[in-house]
């Protein structure tokens, strides 16, 4: 941004140092005297009720200090939604341990705790369950119906929420249309899998009654909150440590059981309790998420606008409603019209209960699902009205001159409404940088060689920043230092450095010289968290504010000691100082100046310490266009996906190296999910890819070598003083709907229809041999 | 169960310890010696977050037992830097933001660090060939296959001058 210093720049992160060298501190790392292990015994039914749990052989291990059970735990509430709470959907809230029936792979039915890991998995074995099988519910759809089992009784049946979100007069509008077309879309189970496990390490001391927990990520306050609830105590009694985090995409730092129950057995053994997820744990236990079928109709006029666009979805929720409850369906249903303008529009989730690991979010939940239908729709308008995919496009956007833009769907209870945006332009500009004319012409030939060549389109609107508030703290220490102390946390993304790039922009000082501490709610009392985007947007716009408070203070009090106008006054390098002349003084010598009894100017309190609050009012919405060019193998099946733009509005860059950073590794997300990852269940509600042999996670190998980002700054955000928006998820959401684009439109002369993800090397050989076949 | 005593060399110091038959090699560096800085990501030989350098080659740390690293030499990622100066593949991951959660990086480097002595001028190919048997969540990969071309170049570059400089 013109006349910032430090913002917009592309600073180099001040985490690396430490997580280079070995030096960082993942929760694993953390060892304390006396630490004991746990281990989790986890049904291997998807369905059944629990006669009996018989844990004496494991007891009598040597090793073993305890292993406990639902009925140890005595009376303890479910955990409760993070947002949005809903009646409905409170019936179907997780225990830590089952008590009486299971319900999905991977439940926890006891927690071991022995002196090491390998003495407590040794002692799962020796737990005897007794389970009565009932019927499992493994399809989304199905689990609908009548004769489906019902998972909790108290539902009435297995939908636990039905969302309607209705704009104009869509069944009127569709069925005035001059064209209407149908279409049945499937979005495969797939999650974040960070490449740390979960891990938690609990410590009770006695004497103080403080229990403290190392491995929060994400929302340490939220879950300090949530456990001190379960636990019957205070807050202030619960004290959360952040460590180094592995990776998050939404799925980590959620309350699961294990939050709940580790913490619980160190108190109750009186010894710190370390629990380390392994891979084929997290596998089943995590969240899972994505898992949508959706039944489209659409009607349009010849020239391709459309008039109405309607969806009906049946949304996977697993066995229980865990902390995100239904955000993702409800996300998944306002998004569906992205950047296009549509005045009739419905969209209808059903939120189905299944026998399956339970669901949460994982990076652009709602909107992956969402770009992949609508994008999918829009190009088979072109195909049935045999346009250009990218001229379709053209003729529905959402307009510059329209902006804000109320959508009329609902988030959270609150309109969807884009703040700021030129989507024609940037998309234009998209089409130019990859040279979309020529990559056409280059098809034509590729065509008439018999080579199966495709371009894929998907545009976007992301909803990032979002509430409900986020906390900054500034201090000025007695030696001068700098300290940020932020709500938000990091999983990995470089919020330190952003941060320190924010708060060095109002303080002149150099990042590199700014401590910045978070995830401690011992020493940061309130915060929100790491989630939708947000952390540069909220927890920057509340630093921008306390930060300018600090310099503001700083230079009344020089202006007030030196005797000077504070206008004339500058901050460099951590002095204030009169331009041209031997005046200054040093931020150490500020710090002391400010202290209690000192000499202040009227009115001004002690101290160089500032908090500050960002409320946020409005998401803010940064938008883009994704391109895909892929080559497929007919003979073998498989989708190369040689080339791919991303095309990102971001408002403002606080460090464009970041923000690339992170599309680009969205983009890989988004790829696995387009071509490789998928949570496959049989039909007994067994999970078939629980370890990384058969659930595939995208390598070097399959990025194509040819990724090109634009990133521009053409809208800032008219919602915080920065224009800030996010970055996280803007180069996930699309990629499933532009590489499925580019797969159908490369398999377009075999008249194939990709309706479905992900676009496996079976998957694909199996629509190509239909195809001959029919053909 | 049993305990047997370990003798190896670690980062260039002897060490010793007792382990289980049964200890895998990461549990005991991780554990036992301290070393922390070598991450179990899947335990079962498929990410490569546990990668070390053992007797000169790249392996898995979670696919040996402790008992089998009787006598061997061992680097781990803590090796790798020299006091406060960052290694030529360190340096090159910072400047390239070729890391992000940070989490695999320590498999990764020490896996490129034997890659670049045996190829040491590699193409684009060869780097992300020898990079597909780590897996990184976060960065997407471009960003490292950079980095793992820039430091390849310094250390060509190292080399050239130090054949000069001998030549002298």
């Amino acid at each position: 941004m013109k006349g910032h210093r430090f913002i917009g720049t592309n600073q180099p992160r001040l985490e690396d140092r430490r997580l280079l060298t070995g030096a960082g501190k993942f929760v694993g790392d953390v060892r304390l005297p006396g630490m004991v292990s746990a281990a989790l015994l986890r049904s291997q039914e998807a369905h059944a009720r629990i006669r009996a749990i018989d844990a004496s052989g494991a007891l009598a291990l040597p090793g073993v200090l305890a292993v406990f059970t639902a009925q140890d735990l005595g009376e303890v509430g479910g955990i409760p939604m993070r947002l949005a709470p809903r009646e409905a959907l409170q019936k179907c809230f997780q225990k830590p341990l089952a008590s009486d029936r299971v319900r999905y792979v991977g439940e926890p039915l006891a927690l071991v705790v022995a002196v090491d890991r390998y003495v407590a998995e040794d002692a799962l074995e020796l737990i005897d369950v007794s389970l009565e099988s009932l019927p499992p519910v493994a399809d989304v759809e199905l689990g609908r119906g009548r004769d489906a089992a019902v998972l909790h009784a108290s539902l009435g049946g297995n939908v636990a929420e039905h969302i309607v979100m209705r704009v104009g007069d869509p069944e009127g509008a569709l069925a005035r249309s001059a064209i209407r077309l149908s279409e049945r879309f499937r979005i495969q189970r797939h999650t974040g899998i960070p490449m740390e496990t979960r891990g938690l390490l609990a410590s009770y001391d006695r004497g103080t009654d403080i229990v403290t927990i190392w491995g929060a990520a994400k929302v340490p306050h939220f879950n300090r909150q949530i456990l001190a609830d379960l636990l019957g105590r205070a807050e202030s009694t619960v004290h959360m440590i952040e460590t180094d985090v592995g990776g998050g995409f939404g799925v980590r730092g959620e309350f699961y059981p294990e939050d709940f129950l580790v913490p619980w057995a160190a108190i109750a053994l009186g010894r710190p309790v370390q629990w380390i997820e392994d891979r084929r744990e997290h596998m089943s236990a995590a969240n899972h998420s994505r898992e949508q079928v959706h039944h489209v109709e659409v009607g349009v006029r010849h020239d391709g606008t459309i008039e109405a666009m309607v969806t009906r979805a049946a949304h996977d929720m697993g066995a229980y409603i865990r902390t995100n409850g239904f955000v993702v369906p409800e996300r998944a249903a306002a998004f569906v019209p992205g950047p296009y303008r549509m005045r009739n529009f419905l969209s209808e989730v059903d939120c189905v209960m299944t026998t399956k690991t339970p669901t949460g979010s994982y990076r652009g939940p709602g909107r992956f699902e969402a770009a992949f239908v609508r994008e999918r729709t829009i190009d088979l308008i072109a195909r049935e009205l045999r346009l250009d995919p990218a001229e379709v496009r053209r003729r529905n956007f959402v307009q510059p001159a329209e902006m804000p833009y109320n959508v009329g769907t609902k988030a959270f209870g609150h309109d969807v409404i884009y703040d700021s945006g030129d989507y024609p332009r940037l998309f234009e500009q998209a089409l130019e940088r990859v040279g979309y004319e020529a990559l056409r012409a280059e098809q034509a030939t590729a065509r008439a060689q018999g080579r199966f060549m495709g371009i894929g389109l998907a545009t976007f609107v992301e909803k990032t920043g979002v509430g409900p508030w986020e906390t900054a703290r500034v201090r000025i220490d007695g030696s001068g230092f700098v300290t940020v102390y932020s709500g938000v946390t990091s999983v990995g993304q470089g919020m330190e450095t952003v941060l320190a790039q924010i708060c060095a922009e109002q303080l002149g000082v150099a990042p590199e010289k700014i401590i910045v501490r978070h995830g401690d709610t011992a020493v940061i009392p309130l915060g929100a968290g790491a989630y939708g985007s947000r952390g540069t947007v909220t927890g920057g716009s509340a630093l921008w504010d306390a930060a300018g408070q600090v310099r503001d203070k700083l230079l009344q009090l020089a202006a007030h000691r030196l005797e000077v106008s504070a206008d004339e006054l500058e901050l460099r390098e951590g002095t204030v100082m009169l331009p041209g002349t031997d005046l200054s003084m040093t931020f150490r010598e500020l710090a002391r100046a400010a202290l209690p009894g000192q000499p202040m100017p009227p009115g001004m309190e002690p101290g160089l310490d500032i908090s500050a609050y960002y409320v946020v009012k409005e998401t803010t919405c940064p938008y883009g266009v994704h391109v895909a060019v892929v080559d497929v193998d007919a003979e073998l099946g498989v989708a190369r996906v040689r080339k791919y733009l991303m095309a990102y509005d971001i408002g403002v860059a606080v460090n464009p190296m970041l923000v690339e950073g992170q599309l680009v590794g969205g983009f890989a997300q988004g790829l696995g999910g387009a071509l490789l990852e998928e949570l496959v269940y049989s039909d007994e509600a067994q999970l078939l890819t629980g370890s990384f042999m058969d659930y595939l996670l995208p390598t070097s190998m399959e990025m194509p070598s040819q990724i090109d980002v634009v990133l521009t700054q053409d809208a800032p955000s008219p919602h915080n003083a920065l224009g800030l928006k996010g970055a996280g998820e803007g180069g996930t959401v699309a990629v499933g709907a532009a590489i499925a684009n580019a797969v159908a439109d490369a398999l377009a002369p075999l008249g194939i229809r990709v309706t479905a993800l992900p676009l496996s090397p079976n998957a694909i050989f199996e629509l190509i041999r239909a195809a001959r076949k029919a053909g | 169960m049993t305990q047997r005593h370990i003798r190896l060399n670690v980062n260039g110091q002897p060490r010793e310890g007792d382990a289980s038959p049964r200890k895998l090699l990461v549990d005991f560096l991780r554990e036992d010696l301290g070393l922390t800085g070598t991450h179990a990501g899947c335990e079962h030989g498929v990410c490569g977050a546990c990668t070390v350098v053992f007797d000169g080659e790249a392996v898995r740390s979670c696919l040996l037992f402790a008992v089998q690293a009787e006598g061997a030499a061992i680097s781990t990622v803590e090796s790798l830097a020299d006091g406060e100066t960052l290694h030529v593949l360190q340096q090159s991951f910072h400047e390239c933001h070729a890391l992000q959660c940070g989490f695999c990086t320590p498999g990764i480097l020490m896996s490129m660090s034997v890659f670049l002595s045996e190829c040491p001028a590699p193409t684009e190919q060869q780097v992300r060939e020898a990079l597909s048997g780590t897996l990184c969540r976060c960065t997407g990969y471009q960003n490292i296959v950079r980095a793992v071309q820039l430091a390849a170049t310094r250390l060509a570059a190292t080399r050239l001058a130090a054949t000069r400089l001998a030549a002298k």
